[in-house]
C-alpha cells in the first residue's frame, strides 16, 4: 500500500475519487447523524448511554421495508415513487417512534434512580433482545429494497468529475431537514424548553412543574424516530438491509455524537458527518480501507477522547458532588 | 410483609430512612427472612467460608466420575470456563464497577496468541508452563492499555471504547492471516497469524513438563483447579485493603478519591486482573477446541459472561459458580427440543408457584390455562381446520399431550410472527396490572406464550431465542432485583 499512497501524492490529485468519496461520506455521514442524534438527546437528558438505540435504527430499516411491502412492492407499488418513500418514513418514524418510548418506560424508568450500572446493562439486554428478535422473526438474509425500480435512480454531473445522484441529494437534504426541523422544535417551542431544562437539571425542571416524564418520553420518541429515518434512508441508499446492521451503525452514531460532543445537538450533526467522511476517504485512501474502515472510526473516537474529551462542541463536564 | 422485609429505604411512597436508623436496624433485617428462603439464607451466611466453598465445589469434583465425557464437555468443562470468565469479569464489573464491555477479546486474545505460540498453524510448540505465564502478562499489558482509558473515562465512555475494542478485536483476527495483499505489519512482515476467517487450527494440547493433557476429564480438573484458587484467592482479595477499596471506588469514586484511594491504580489494577484471567481462560478454551475461531469471541459470548456476573450477583465470589451453572446448563439442556419444552413448562409453573403470593392463586391460574387452552383448541378445530393441522415433532406422551391443547397451524411462521409480537406486548401490559386482574390476564398471555413456543422460539433453540431469553433475562434482573442472587444491593441512604 505504501506504494500507492506515494502514486497519490506524486501524480496529480485523483479528483474523480475525492468527489465520490466526499459525496459518499456525506451520504453516509447523514445517516449517522441521524443516529447520533438520539444518543445525544437521550444521553443529554437521562445522562445514559442507550445501547439499544442502534437496533431500533435496524428495526426503523424492517419497517419501511414492510411499509413498502405492503404498498405493493417495489416494482408495482399503488402510489409513484416518491410517494413511497414518504409513506415508509412517515410509518418507520411512528413505529420506532412508538417502540423507542417503549423501551424507555418498560426498561429504563423503573431503574431510573438506580447504580448507574444498572440501565447501562438494562440497554444491553434490551439491545441483545432486540437484534435476536429480528433474526429470529426475519431470518439472518439482506432483503431489498430495489431502490432502482422503486423511485429511478439518475445521477448528475458537474464537470466532468463530481457525480451525485438523485438518492444522495436526497438523503443529504433530508436528513438536513430533519435536524433543522429539531433544531427549531428545541429552540422554539415550549416542548423543547422543557426538554432543555430537563437536561440542565432534571430536579429543578420537575420543581417548576415540567412533567419530566412525558419531557424524557418526547426526547425517546423522537430520537427513536430520527433513528427509524436514518435506517430508512440506509435500505434506500444502500438498497440492502439486515437483521444485524444495528450493531455497528449504533456504535458509529455513538461516536458521532461522542466527537461532536454529547449532549450537544449540533456536535451530533458535525460528528455524523465527520464519521461518514472518515470512514469514506478511510476506504478511499487508507491501507487495507474498506476492512480497517471501522478501526480508522475507533482511532479517531480514542483520538479524540484523548485530546477533548468533552467532544468538538461539547463543554466540559463539571462533576458536582 | 407486616414483619418490614429489606424494602430499600428510598422506595418510592415511603418514608425516607435516614442512616443511623437504617444501619441500626441491620440486624433485624438479616432476621426478617421467613420461610425457607430465609432458614436458607441465614443458614449459608453463618455457615464458615471453607464449608461454603466445599458446597460450591463439592458437586463439580463429584461430576466426572458419575458422567460420560460427552455430558462432562457440555455440562462441566464449559460451566467451569464460563465460571471462571466470569469471576475475572466480577473482579471488573462488580468489584470495581467499570463496565468492560470489551472482556470477550482478551479471552480470544488468550487464546489466539497461545495457538500462536504452540500450534500446527504456527510451527511453534512451546510448553504450556512456559506460554502460559506469557499469555497472562500479555493480556494482562493489553488490559493495561484499554485500562488507561479508562483514566479519563466515566462509566459509559467507557463501555464504548471497550466495546468497540471488541470490535476491533474481531476484525482484526478475521483479517490478520496475511491474505490483505497491501498491508504488512511492523517488524514481522506479511506472515499468517490468525487464520483469519477460517480460525487458528491445531492447538496444541496443554503440555506441562511434558506431560500432556489429553482427556476432557484432564481439562476439567485442570479448570476446575484454577477456579478453586482464584476463588480462594478472590475471598482474600475482597476482604484486603484492595478489595476494600474496591467496593469504595465502585459505589462512589469521587468520595473514594476524596478518601485518598488511589482511584486511577486500582481501575488499572482491576483491569488488568480480569484481563489475565480471560487470557487465562482462553488459553485452556483454545487448547480444549484445538482452535481458536473468530466467531466464538463475540458479543454472545458477551452476553452469556454478564448474564452470568448479574444472576449470580455482582461482586458476589460463590454466585458465579451459581450464575455459570443456570445460564450454561438451561441452554444446554435446550438443545434437544423435547428437554427444551419440559424445560419451558416447567420454569413457568414454578415461576408461577414461587412468584405469585397466595398459593391458590398461582394453581387457579394453571387451571385455567389449560381449560382455556382446551376450550380454544376445541373453537378453533372446529371453526379452521388448518389451526390444528400440525404436529409437534418428537416429545413423547406428553408431546401428544400437548398436540392436544396447543394450537399447531401448519406454515404458520407469519401468524407466529405476529404472535411473538403480541406476546411481548401482552408480557409489558401484564406489569401494569395488579392482583386479580393480573391473574386472570395471565391465563390468555400463558396460553399465548405456549402457543409462540411451540410454534416459533423452538425451532431455533440454540442461536436466536437462547439470546432473547438472556437479553430479557438482563432486563428483568435489573429491574426486580438489581443486586442478583447472591449480591448484596447497594442502598443509597439520605
Amino acid at each position: 500500500m505504501g506504494r500507492t499512497l506515494l502514486c497519490d501524492v506524486l501524480h496529480p490529485v485523483n479528483w474523480s475519487l475525492f468527489w465520490g468519496e466526499l459525496v459518499s461520506g456525506l451520504t453516509l455521514g447523514s445517516i449517522y447523524a441521524l443516529i447520533a442524534l438520539g444518543y445525544t438527546m437521550v444521553y443529554g437528558i437521562l445522562k445514559l448511554l442507550n445501547f439499544a438505540h442502534g437496533d431500533v435504527y435496524m428495526v426503523g430499516a424492517f419497517i419501511g421495508f414492510f411499509a413498502l411491502q405492503w404498498l405493493g412492492g417495489p416494482l408495482d407499488t399503488v402510489v409513484t415513487g416518491w410517494v413511497a418513500v414518504a409513506v415508509m418514513f412517515l410509518v418507520a418514524m411512528l413505529g420506532c417512534g412508538a417502540l423507542g418510548v417503549g423501551i424507555e418506560i418498560f426498561a429504563y424508568r423503573p431503574l431510573r434512580n438506580a447504580p448507574r450500572i444498572a440501565p447501562l446493562i438494562s440497554a444491553l439486554g434490551v439491545s441483545i433482545f432486540l437484534q435476536n428478535s429480528a433474526l429470529l422473526l426475519w431470518g439472518p438474509d439482506f432483503r431489498s429494497y430495489d431502490t432502482f425500480n422503486l423511485v429511478g435512480v439518475k445521477s448528475y454531473s458537474i464537470g466532468q468529475n463530481f457525480f451525485i445522484s438523485n438518492l444522495q441529494i436526497f438523503t443529504i437534504a433530508t436528513s438536513i431537514a430533519l435536524m433543522g426541523v429539531l433544531t427549531l422544535l428545541i429552540a422554539r417551542t415550549r416542548t423543547g424548553k422543557a426538554m432543555r431544562a430537563t437536561s440542565f437539571d432534571r430536579e429543578a425542571a420537575e420543581m417548576m412543574g415540567i412533567s419530566v416524564d412525558r419531557v424524557i418520553s418526547f426526547t425517546f420518541f423522537v430520537g427513536s424516530a430520527l433513528a427509524a429515518a436514518g435506517g430508512v434512508m440506509f435500505g434506500l441508499v444502500f438498497g440492502q438491509i439486515f437483521s444485524l446492521m444495528g450493531f455497528t451503525a449504533g456504535l458509529k452514531g455513538f461516536t458521532a455524537a461522542v466527537v461532536g460532543g454529547i449532549g450537544s445537538i449540533p456536535g451530533a450533526m458535525l460528528g455524523g458527518f465527520l464519521i461518514g467522511l472518515t470512514e469514506a476517504f478511510a476506504t478511499g485512501y487508507l491501507p487495507g480501507g474498506s476492512t480497517y474502515a471501522n478501526l480508522y472510526v475507533f482511532a479517531l473516537l480514542i483520538a479524540m477522547f484523548l485530546v477533548r474529551p468533552s467532544g468538538l462542541l461539547g463543554s466540559p463536564v463539571i462533576q458536582k458532588v | 410483609m407486616s414483619t418490614g422485609a429489606p424494602e430499600p429505604p428510598d422506595a418510592r411512597d415511603r418514608p425516607r430512612v435516614g442512616v443511623d436508623e437504617w444501619v441500626a436496624n441491620v440486624d433485624e433485617r438479616r432476621e426478617t427472612g421467613t420461610g425457607v428462603t430465609g432458614f436458607v439464607a441465614r443458614t449459608w451466611e453463618r455457615l464458615p467460608a471453607v464449608a461454603r466453598l466445599a458446597i460450591l465445589i463439592g458437586p463439580f469434583v463429584v461430576f466426572p466420575f458419575v458422567t460420560n465425557e460427552g455430558n462432562l464437555f457440555r455440562y462441566g468443562l464449559i460451566t467451569v470456563v464460563y465460571a471462571l470468565l466470569a469471576l475475572g469479569l466480577n473482579v471488573v464489573v462488580g468489584f470495581a464497577g467499570l463496565l468492560d464491555l470489551g472482556y470477550v477479546a482478551f479471552f480470544g486474545f488468550g487464546a489466539y496468541l497461545y495457538g500462536i505460540m504452540a500450534s500446527g498453524h504456527s510451527g511453534h510448540h512451546l510448553q504450556a508452563e512456559i506460554a502460559i505465564p506469557i499469555v497472562v502478562v500479555a493480556s494482562a499489558l493489553l488490559g493495561l492499555v484499554l485500562g488507561l482509558t479508562s483514566w479519563r473515562l466515566l462509566g459509559d465512555y467507557l463501555a464504548i471504547v471497550t466495546l468497540f475494542f471488541l470490535q476491533a478485536f474481531v476484525i482484526f483476527v478475521n483479517n490478520a492471516n496475511g491474505g490483505l495483499s497491501d498491508f504488512s505489519y511492523p517488524f514481522v512482515g506479511r506472515v499468517d497469524l490468525t487464520g483469519g476467517a477460517n480460525g487458528l487450527d491445531q492447538i496444541d494440547p496443554l503440555n506441562f513438563f511434558g506431560h500432556q493433557i489429553t482427556t476432557t476429564k484432564g481439562y476439567y480438573l485442570y479448570t476446575l483447579a484454577a477456579l478453586t484458587i482464584l476463588m480462594i484467592m478472590l475471598f482474600f482479595v475482597n476482604k484486603s485493603r484492595t478489595g476494600r477499596s474496591w467496593r469504595a471506588l465502585r459505589e462512589d469514586p469521587l468520595a473514594a478519591e476524596v478518601m485518598t484511594v488511589p482511584v486511577n491504580r486500582l481501575k488499572l489494577l482491576a483491569f488488568m486482573f480480569g484481563a489475565a484471567t480471560a487470557g487465562f481462560t482462553g488459553t485452556i478454551f483454545g487448547a480444549v477446541q484445538s482452535g481458536a475461531f473468530p466467531g466464538d469471541y463475540d458479543v454472545g459470548l458477551l452476553i452469556t459472561i454478564y448474564a452470568i456476573v448479574i444472576l449470580g450477583g455482582l461482586g458476589s465470589i460463590g454466585g458465579v459458580v451459581i450464575g455459570a451453572l443456570v445460564v450454561n446448563g438451561v441452554p444446554e439442556l435446550l438443545r434437544s427440543s423435547t428437554n427444551a419444552r419440559f424445560l419451558f413448562y416447567a420454569v413457568i409453573v414454578v415461576a408461577l408457584l414461587v412468584a405469585m403470593k397466595p398459593w391458590y392463586r398461582a394453581v387457579l391460574v394453571l387451571l385455567g390455562t389449560i381449560a382455556f387452552g382446551a376450550v380454544v383448541h376445541a373453537i378453533a378445530g372446529a371453526a379452521w381446520s388448518r389451526s390444528t393441522a400440525g404436529h409437534i415433532e418428537g416429545g413423547g406422551t406428553f408431546g401428544r399431550a400437548l398436540d392436544h391443547w396447543v394450537l399447531i397451524p401448519t406454515h404458520a411462521s407469519r401468524l407466529a410472527g405476529w404472535a411473538y409480537f403480541a406476546l411481548i406486548v401482552a408480557a409489558l401490559l401484564l406489569t401494569l396490572v395488579r392482583g386479580w386482574w393480573r391473574a386472570i390476564a395471565l391465563i390468555p398471555a400463558l396460553y399465548l406464550a405456549a402457543f409462540v413456543w411451540e410454534n416459533k422460539l423452538v425451532e431455533q433453540v440454540s442461536g436466536a431465542t437462547r439470546l432473547i431469553m438472556l437479553g430479557a433475562l438482563l432486563v428483568v434482573i435489573m429491574n426486580v432485583r438489581p443486586s442478583g442472587i447472591f449480591g448484596t444491593s447497594r442502598v443509597e441512604v439520605v
